[in-house]
């Protein structure tokens, strides 16, 4: 661009250029062609914003706006989500139309059932450490419940923990099995050998297990199925992750190191489906997602609507989670919740939505009658404004 | 004082061409023959071949200098400081980033750039080696152009293009001269060939001939030349001869009308006054005179700065945020993300500057170096207008406006002062002879006409008219070029000058039966040319008696005159000035014949000299022209040119003050400035000229005039809007030149008069029209840098046609030339080049409003989007625990100004028009809405920088509720960090395009095709994004991300209910302010819209 100015500029002064214009038909060459573009008279929509043309605009946003807020806002209330955390939950328990369940077990009370394995933990210890935490539904979930494992004050979206993977050792690159990008440092390899998985998200793998039953009025206990299919993004279970090639896992991961946060390799992740475990495992698909806000949730289990069934997917009464207390988050201040939610077309509970379209839409409604006076007052004034000709 | 600012100027002027510590003076010896020894010594002198090297690289250097003259912009540099910290340190975003746009850029230009050099070097070599004859040894040679030295001896014919600058030495034609045109510099011009070698005529001669010439160095300067001949003939005496301008053929001129020459080669290769032109001129402007200049695109530079200084505290905040919070150990490191161990053992200070650099890597699109290039393109393409614009075509000379800077055009929006030339400016610069008065007696054309003879004086008076001039007989009619002089019926013959007046003269003449042959019975001695600090020429004749006859304007002659009826003439003169007719007074003197040796020899001696010949030369003229007695004077008209005062009277509803600068009368001046309505009847004339400075002093003059602009000024309050209103007196100035030097002189002595220049320059600014006559070229100049340096900074602008404008064209913020009938050397140093006066009217009023309202916009939307579009990323490493984690994928922050909303702006700065032009044409007060920069003020900056935050804050904290602890999906699955930032972006590509879009006033097809295909375009960008597994990358972070986002339906509800938000704010401000304080613009644009609405009900009505 530059240099084509500059030519521009060379012309009058360059003697061959000089000679080989100029001639009888300069002049014809230098009127200039009477085009609409050139001569900046293409045919225009020349639209002004005035008082009067934006105030229908701004009453049908409110009209539009409103409806739709008061749509989201109705939605998501009626969305259940079971929200209690362990040392309240007999406060929470007496709130008759509990919409979430959000149970804190991170064991930071005394009081907390979670409380000596919140303690006692050490990564690499062999005997897991349990605890339970009984709660109640006053109402039935109907539809299907999905269950959320919850961190608070977990920086996935910390740089360089969102940048330490390898994205194509998880697509089943066998040359990046081996020998992992350097991203994944400082866990890229262990006693010599690659991680498989590398990397920081890797390493920390969620690793609670969280089991859900219900206890009859009788007292026993009845497990709750939970489904761990499609947790993931197809996507990401299908494209995305892949095993590397080869018929047994064992095999192709050999050579390779587990994570050292990890207690089994990759490939022991669930021995008993084979389309779920290695690098394709849901669970860890998931993990492997990272989060946008250090308190975030993340799909954990689905509770499936019983079919041809007309009770409810969880009915009201008394319910026990046990936990699994693998991951420690006490060193950082972090707390791990455990959520149920039903979902609606609008996903989970959030009133944002409903409330930001029903202020938006009534402030221009509001702005629309503001306007609508601003018009009546001043818009004539303008229009037959002396204009001096 | 003049003299020094001159000798600057001359000086900048070599300083640029490169020429230092040469030697003063270079000696040619023609045909390389050495004259008899005993002349003096020879100092042998290396000069350069004939090659033309128009070409910039060589295929060596190539590389390295072109990457050189890349990297000097300021843009490409501060890319490549951003590209080389990412490479250097861990940086949040990859180098490809401002790699990739990088090196594209620096491709593509170093491609264009090289074959343009290949183009040229091909052009060059064709010139080089195009055949020339050389005279060598008595015969004829053919020689390749470049092999050509200094001293050969060329033969030229007709139509072939001077390969070198010559001196002519002898012609084809009898009179010794030859003619030229020189199509890319100026119309047509004679040379004239030496007395002394006309009679070399074959090359046998040239082999006999022994002389050299001594001439100065080259110097850039087309107009000037000066050198001496010395001819060594059997006596060993040599004879010196003056060579000016008049003997030089320039390289690149073409001979016309003549069968063959013979020249000599003196300046070759380089060296032609063409090529160092060509040097000096591709500097005219340097960046930092554009930085320093108060005008519109140097707030970029000023608001780029501030941006900096904000990008730079952003990343200290930052830094120093993080390292407050990093203080707890399990922050810094936990276990889930943990450190390497250089990272570790890094020294904290090392990793606080390397954080530092990170966060300005991670903000650094804050400043927007897109911009400069956008700004760039925009000016050039924008240029491009101007030239097509077919009002601005003038049939007549076949011309169109030319742009030889597009950096200036939306200066042509601010201009407050107009300096404008009046003959060939104003005027049509085409005279016609009216009347002459002899010794009392008027005589118009028709009366003389009858042949009568005519007594005495009157007969005297007419020889010196015939005498006196420098008009050429043309007799072909092939002339390109501008024709000078009227076409009479005899086709045959027409006149051509430098001055119109001599030709309306000499056609006056022609018409009363004195025809320029009567030449033939005088012998003409000696010309003594005009130039414009005398006012007047002079020849020497020879009949029976020995004549001066001088002829010049009256202030130069009748201090000179001692006898002769002074008093009728002058009397007559001031009576045809008043009526705007140019004069000239006609003297004469006897000589006897030893004041002629005399006179001959000063003249010789003055010719000669090669060091300050002009002053020596002026001196001896000065002795020379004395003792008239005074013959008469003549009257000539000068019309007005087509649409002058319409022009004017435009100007000055537009709120622009207009200076009409004149070498004329004043009286010829202000009957002009009356006509064109610079001043009109209700104007009140102020006069600061040397008659009343005669009265009074001149601070009495100065102190009374303020007196009487001040309490005008203080009595009303000043309504800007009706400086054309008539209930408010205005002003008009009239000064003359030897008073103002008085005014501008710097006294030491008087401590009082120090401040002549304030007052005078405060009398200016109250005053709407000021007519400057009889100023030199220099003090028009002067004139126009006093205004600049006014303490309000305004923009001035100089339109002028003649060589004597050149000054204050270059002095001026704006120059604009008219391709007039002096030349094209104002039109050649002009920034702009317009046919006609009329012309200036739709450059400012249209192109200039036009111009200035794009780039207005175009600078605050850059700033804008980059504000929206970083600011996010700033609140997200609150979030983050300030670890610089970007909020967006590498391709869209790389692509976010280079192709998602960069188009649309162009074409906005290229296309809009907020008011149709014939409006903005018809009411010319609607450029005092956009005086004084008032659309790139600090407010307006700062309610865009406002907007942009405000935009920013909702689109960042509207995808914040939204992710907050929930999901949004209608399957449970969650979004990551990814989904956050995509959503932020897409709402943020819709909002500042659209936001745009609420801007666009003009919707052609070609602003809906660049507005919704750009958002097509980001679209299918994401959604091929974010579709395949892309091969050479190393991470797949966006795979999908789009899709499942628009899968899922409150991203829909949110990305829509986001952008209306972001829009909402600026809509409201802009239709509340256009409801309560309307601009004359808007009110304009909505009466307008009425109007057409009415019109096309009335169209309704008649179907």
């Amino acid at each position: 661009m530059m240099a084509s100015s500059y030519n521009a500029k060379e012309e009058d002064g360059n003697p061959s250029s000089a000679t080989v214009h100029g001639g009888a038909g300069t002049v014809k060459n230098k009127k200039p062609d009477n085009t609409a573009f050139k001569q900046q008279r293409l045919p225009a929509w020349q639209p002004i914003l005035t008082a009067g043309t934006v105030l229908p605009a701004f009453f049908v946003i409110g009209l539009i706006f409103i409806p739709i807020g008061i749509g989201l806002f109705v939605t998501s209330n009626n969305i259940k989500e079971f929200e209690a955390c362990l040392y309240s939950v007999y406060s929470k328990y007496s709130f008759s139309s509990l919409s979430t369940l959000q149970i804190d077990y991170t064991g930071v009370d005394l009081s907390s059932p979670c409380f000596n394995c919140s303690q006692n933990y050490i990564w690499n210890s062999t005997t897991p450490c349990t605890c339970s935490v009984p709660f109640s539904l006053d109402q039935p979930f109907e539809s299907n419940v999905f269950m959320y494992y919850g961190l608070s004050n977990f920086y996935q979206n910390h740089r360089r923990y969102v940048k330490s993977r390898d994205d194509s050792q998880l697509n089943g690159d066998l040359s990046s099995l081996k020998n992992p990008s350097k991203e994944c440092e400082p866990y890229r390899t262990s006693e010599n050998k690659p991680i498989a998985p590398c990397g920081a998200i890797a390493n920390s793998l969620f690793n609670d297990t969280l089991d859900l039953y219900y206890i009859d009025p009788n007292g026993s206990r009845t497990a709750i199925p939970l489904v761990k299919k499609g947790i993931a993004w197809w996507t990401d279970k299908h494209v995305k992750f892949r095993n590397p090639a080869g018929n047994n896992l064992t095999v192709v991961f050999q050579g390779t190191s587990k994570p050292v946060n990890w207690r089994k390799p990759v490939y022991e992740l669930d021995p008993s489906d084979s389309d779920n475990n290695g690098f394709i495992n849901e669970d860890f698909i998931v993990w492997m997602r990272t989060a946008a806000l250090p308190t975030f949730r993340k799909l954990y289990r689905i509770i499936q609507k019983k079919p041809n069934n007309m009770s409810p997917t969880l009915p009201r009464g008394q319910y026990i989670l046990d936990v699994t207390y693998n991951y420690p988050v006490r060193s950082f201040e972090g707390r791990k919740r455990m959520i149920l939610s039903t979902i609606s077309w609008m996903g989970g509970k959030n009133p944002f939505l409903g409330i930001a379209y029903i202020t938006v839409g009534s402030v221009c409604f509001f702005l629309g009658i503001v306007l609508l006076i601003i018009h009546h007052k001043y818009g004539n004034r303008n229009n037959n404004a002396d204009i001096p000709n | 004082m003049f003299g020094q600012s001159l000798t600057r100027r001359l000086s900048d002027i070599q300083i640029c061409a490169g020429e230092e510590n040469w030697v003063d003076t270079r000696t040619v010896y023609i045909g390389h023959k050495e004259p008899p020894s005993g002349s003096e010594a020879y100092i042998p002198q290396k000069y350069p071949d004939n090659r033309i090297v128009s070409s910039k690289y060589t295929f060596w250097n190539f590389v390295p200098k072109n990457l050189f003259e890349q990297f000097r912009r300021v843009a490409n540099f501060y890319f490549l400081i951003i590209f080389l910290v990412q490479l250097i340190i861990d940086t949040p975003t990859s180098p490809i980033t401002s790699g990739l746009p990088l090196f594209f850029v620096i491709t593509v230009t170093a491609i264009k750039q090289g074959y343009e050099d290949w183009l040229r070097h091909k052009a060059d070599n064709a010139i080089n080696q195009c055949p020339v004859n050389v005279v060598e040894g008595g015969e004829v040679v053919r020689k390749q152009s470049r092999k050509l030295r200094v001293g050969d001896v060329v033969l030229m014919k007709e139509d072939e293009t001077f390969p070198c600058d010559l001196i002519l030495l002898s012609t084809s034609r009898e009179e010794g001269t030859c003619f030229v045109t020189t199509a890319s510099l100026d119309g047509e011009s004679t040379c004239t060939g030496l007395q002394d070698t006309k009679a070399f005529t074959t090359e046998e001669d040239f082999d006999t001939l022994l002389a050299s010439i001594e001439c100065e160095q080259p110097q850039p300067d087309l107009y000037k030349f000066v050198g001496r001949i010395n001819i060594y003939s059997d006596r060993n005496e040599p004879i010196a001869r003056p060579l000016g301008s008049e003997n030089l053929l320039l390289r690149g001129a073409t001979l016309k009308n003549t069968q063959h020459i013979y020249a000599v080669a003196i300046y070759t290769g380089m060296e032609t006054k063409m090529a160092l032109n060509y040097q000096s001129k591709s500097q005219k402007r340097s960046a930092i005179t554009v930085l320093i200049r108060p005008h519109p695109s140097s707030v970029s530079p000023l608001l780029s700065v501030l941006y900096l200084c904000i990008l730079i505290s952003k990343a200290l905040i930052n830094t120093v945020l993080k390292y407050v919070w990093q203080a707890d150990p399990d922050r810094d490191e936990p276990f889930y993300n943990q450190k390497t161990d250089t990272e570790r053992q890094r020294h904290i200070l090392i990793r606080a500057f390397t954080d530092f650099l990170a966060f300005m890597v991670l903000f650094n699109y804050i400043i927007p170096v897109s911009m400069y290039v956008t700004v760039e393109m925009q000016k050039f393409l924008g240029s491009y207008f101007i030239m097509w614009d077919d009002e601005m075509f003038d049939e007549e000379l076949g011309e169109r406006a030319q742009v030889n800077t597009s950096d200036l055009n939306e200066e042509l929006g601010q201009v407050e002062y107009v300096f404008t030339d009046k003959t060939g400016t104003l005027t049509e610069n085409n005279m016609e002879f009216i009347e002459c008065c002899v010794d009392g007696h008027v005589y118009v054309p028709q009366a003389i006409c009858n042949g009568q003879v005519l007594p005495g004086t009157e007969e005297l008076f007419f020889r010196a008219l015939c005498l006196c001039h420098t008009v050429q007989v043309k007799e072909e009619e092939t002339v390109d070029g501008i024709k000078m002089g009227l076409h009479q019926g005899k086709s045959t013959s027409f006149y051509i000058s430098s001055s119109p007046d001599e030709v309306a003269l000499v056609e006056g003449m022609k018409r009363s039966f004195f025809s320029v042959s009567v030449e033939s019975r005088f012998e003409l001695l000696e010309v003594l040319t005009f130039d414009s600090v005398r006012r007047r020429m002079s020849v020497i004749v020879r009949s029976r008696e020995l004549y001066l006859f001088c002829k010049g304007a009256d202030s130069s002659i009748f201090p000179r005159v001692i006898s002769g009826k002074v008093a009728q003439v002058k009397a007559r003169v001031e009576h045809n000035a008043v009526e705007g007719l140019r004069t000239l007074c006609v003297a004469y003197r006897k000589l006897s014949v030893d004041q002629y040796e005399e006179t001959c020899h000063l003249l010789n001696s003055a010719k000669l000299a090669l060091q300050d010949r002009d002053k020596k030369l002026s001196e001896a003229y000065d002795l020379i022209e004395k003792d008239f007695i005074l013959l008469g004077a003549t009257a000539v008209e000068d019309r007005l040119q087509d649409k002058a005062a319409d022009t004017i009277e435009s100007l000055h509803k537009a709120g622009m003050k207009v200076w009409v600068l004149t070498g004329d009368k004043m009286e010829t001046a202000a009957a002009t400035c009356y006509a064109s309505k610079l001043f009109r009847r209700s104007t009140q004339i102020l006069e600061l000229t040397t008659k009343r400075t005669e009265e009074q002093s001149l601070h009495e003059v100065l102190f009374d005039l303020s007196r009487t602009v001040l309490r005008q000024h203080g009595t009303m309050t000043r309504d800007t809007f009706s400086g054309l209103s008539t209930d408010c007196v205005d002003y008009g100035l009239i000064i003359d030149g030897a008073t103002l030097s008085a005014v501008l002189k710097p006294s030491q002595e008087d401590s009082s008069q120090g401040n002549y220049k304030e007052i005078f320059l405060e009398i200016c600014r109250n005053c709407s029209a000021v007519l400057c006559c009889r100023m030199a070229p220099l003090q028009k100049a002067q004139i126009v840098k006093l205004i600049k340096a006014s303490p309000e900074h305004p923009i001035t602008l100089a339109i002028g046609d003649g060589a004597n404008d050149v000054s204050m064209i270059l002095e001026a913020h704006v120059g604009i030339g008219i391709m007039g009938k002096e030349g094209r050397q104002a039109a050649r140093n002009s920034d702009y080049a317009i046919p006609k006066f009329k012309h200036l009217k739709k450059m400012l009023l249209v192109h200039g409003h036009y111009y200035y309202i794009r780039i207005s916009e175009l600078v605050q939307y850059f700033f804008y989007k980059n504000v929206a579009f970083i600011f996010p990323q700033f609140l997200y490493q609150f979030f983050c625990g300030f670890s610089q984690q970007p909020l967006y994928d590498t391709a869209y922050l790389t692509l976010y100004n280079i192709s998602f909303t960069s188009l649309p702006i162009l074409l906005f700065s290229l296309i809009e028009q907020h008011i149709n032009m014939d409006i903005l044409k018809k009411d010319p007060s609607l450029y005092r809405d956009i005086a004084k920069n008032s659309l790139l003020r600090w407010p307006i900056f700062i309610y865009w920088t406002f907007l942009g935050v405000f935009d920013a804050v909702v689109f960042f904290f509207g995808a914040y509720f939204l992710f907050y602890n929930t999901t949004f999906t209608s399957n449970g699955q969650m979004f990551g960090n990814w989904t956050f930032g995509t959503l932020v972006f897409t709402v943020l590509v819709f909002t500042v395009t659209l936001k745009l879009a609420l801007d666009t006033h003009y919707w052609t097809w070609i602003n809906h095709f660049v507005i919704w295909g750009s958002l097509l375009f980001f679209v299918i960008f994401s959604l091929l994004w974010g579709g395949i597994i892309w091969p050479f990358l190393n991470y797949q972070r966006m795979y999908y991300v789009f899709m499942q986002m628009l899968s899922s339906g409150p991203a829909w509800l949110s990305i829509i209910l986001l952008i209306v938000t972001s829009l909402l704010p600026d809509v409201v401000k802009k239709v509340v302010s256009r409801a309560l304080w309307p601009t004359t613009t808007e009110r304009i644009q909505v009466s307008e819209r009425a109007h057409t609405h009415t019109h096309a009900n009335h169209f309704l009505i008649y179907i």
